[in-house]
């Protein structure tokens, strides 16, 4: 139950989703250099919904499995550096009302 | 997987779903692929769908579908840090036939919607990405899918692949969209017993209340927050342009948790149990953002084409109307067995000549208008609400003492001639 006074944090939200994860990640980093010395901002760790990238220390992480396939970082990239495709068929995220 | 169709519409949501039924009613052999484990699964709406444009593909069909609540009052809610001006519309002529919209949870009534063409006879095959048309002479003549020997071929191939539209891309049809050409969505579905919603929204029985969010729900940003309310359960979630999350550098969930403890929203959502948590981009570029939407064999529809209108929170109908009137062309077009750019061209012009190209052209400049000057969020909704204080609070203040201090807090000369002209702007890109 919420009080619907606390702040709520993304690995709380995104445990309320079904995922039926590929073996193989949809979404390729295609020059990870690229993040590391030209994009001191990295907006995409900022404005993913899912917070499936993540700065570590010296590369992107790429968490896919939780991925909503909004389609935001492949537009969003300031350096298009992001190849994005659909997760194979029946795969990814399983929205169950919405 | 019979190799050949008459028709193979990609995507199972409200304007590949409409396109199909309409088809198959009609006799014509027709795929229609999802790539989700069942139509729906992959779908994000605020959650209003409009009755007009669904009852042209199934009359009635709010008797049996899974629909939420009728809407017989929508709100729009003017937010200040802590306060808002609220104007609202109720009326007892929307909780009744023959209704104007309902709040819909996509998932459930996307999948009944796409068991409706089955009946009709279209073929379903869900968990089946379309990675890409086959174009043979500069013709497309079918899909290459993600399943062993999944190539498939038809006469025409409709694409209803949602806001991403990597096929119509890959077409040649649009380049990448732009942060500023898609809004991006976050929302979540929060458990409430039906009678509390009832109690908590002024509302009689299955009633339904929608409420849009203006201001301080972005941050000042353009955007809006909303609040809908389902059978036992609320939709809440925030909009804004990719571009203004860019550019603010706001996390969208944040904005969503800013939403939800927000002092006029939070009492709304007390006590509610989350069940799901959803984001999905939104296609606000507008009309300037359509792509080519006619090619030798192929057509494009809903949101695959760019098809919202942001300001009216419109999208699923327009899908629904551009798969109807696809699906017409192509039936049409079997007469003469011609499915060239030139003959299916009737979609783009019929298109066009409906409501649904009329409006899109309307506000064709309304979006760019509010990304480019957002003070109209970030100032003149703050002024309002502070309006709205000193006027109605009693503190021994003359009437027309209030109106002056209202007056001088506008700020200079300048500033009065400025907001005049923004008003003169904000009516050009509206009217």
């Amino acid at each position: 139950m919420s009080d619907g006074t606390k702040g709520q944090s993304i690995e709380e939200k995104q445990y309320l989703i079904r995922f039926k994860a590929d073996t193989n990640s949809h979404l390729h980093v295609l020059d990870y250099d690229t993040c590391a010395t030209k994009c001191p901002d990295k907006i995409c760790t900022i404005f993913c919904p899912a917070e499936v990238y993540k700065w570590e220390d010296i590369r992107m992480h790429v968490g896919y499995e939780g991925c909503h396939e909004c389609g935001s970082c492949r537009i969003g990239c300031p350096h298009e550096n992001i190849k994005w495709e659909y997760p194979k068929g029946g795969h990814g995220i399983i929205f169950r009302l919405g | 997987m019979a190799e050949k169709f008459d028709v193979i519409v990609v995507g199972a949501g409200p304007a590949g779903t409409a396109c199909a039924y309409t088809l198959a009613k009609q006799g014509v052999s027709v795929l229609l692929l999802e790539r989700g484990e069942y139509p729906g699964s992959k779908n994000v709406m605020g959650g209003v769908l409009y009755r007009k444009m669904m009852e042209d593909v199934i009359p009635g069909f709010y008797k049996e579908a899974p629909v939420e609540r009728p809407i017989v009052e929508q709100r729009f809610m003017m937010l200040d840090k802590e306060s808002a001006t609220t104007f609202s519309y109720k009326g007892m002529e929307w909780g009744k036939e023959p209704y104007n919209n309902f709040t819909v949870l996509r998932a459930k009534f996307d999948q009944w919607f796409a068991d409706k063409a089955v009946e009709q006879g279209a073929l379903l095959i869900n968990e089946t990405v379309a990675l890409e048309c086959i174009v043979k002479d500069g013709k497309v003549v079918g899909v290459r899918t993600d399943r062993p020997e999944g190539d498939i071929y038809a006469d025409v191939v409709v694409l209803a692949d949602g806001v991403n539209s990597l096929l119509a891309k890959s077409l040649g049809f649009h380049k990448e969209f732009k942060p500023d050409e898609v809004a991006l969505a976050v929302m979540e579905v929060l458990k409430l017993d039906k009678k509390v919603i009832e109690d908590r929204f002024n509302l009689e029985g299955d009633q339904g209340c929608t409420i849009e969010i203006f201001g301080d729900s972005t941050k000042g940003i353009l955007g809006t927050a909303w609040l809908y309310t389902n059978k036992d359960s609320l939709n809440i979630g925030v909009g804004t342009m990719l571009s203004g999350l860019i550019k603010h550098k706001l996390k969208p969930y944040e904005l969503l948790e800013y939403v939800k403890t927000h002092p006029m929203i939070r009492p709304y959502i007390q006590g509610t149990e989350q069940q799901e948590y959803l984001a999905h981009l939104i296609p606000e570029g507008g009309y300037r953002s359509m792509p080519k939407i006619v090619g030798d064999g192929v057509l494009v529809v809903g949101d695959a084409a760019q098809m919202v209108n942001a300001i009216h929170r419109e999208g699923s109908n327009m899908a629904m109307t551009s798969g109807v009137i696809a699906a017409e062309t192509i039936i049409e077009a079997q007469s003469t067995g011609d499915f060239s750019e030139k003959s299916l061209d009737v979609y783009r012009q019929r298109l066009m000549d409906s409501f649904v190209g009329e409006d899109l052209k309307k506000y064709k400049d309304a979006t760019h208008h509010f990304e480019k000057y957002p003070h109209y969020f970030e100032q003149y909704i703050p002024m309002i609400n502070r309006a709205a204080s000193q006027m109605f609070t009693v503190d021994g203040t003359s009437k027309r003492e209030k109106q002056r201090k209202i007056w001088q807090g506008i700020g200079t000369v300048g500033d009065k001639i400025k907001i005049a002209r923004d008003l003169f702007q904000a009516w050009r890109v509206m009217k």
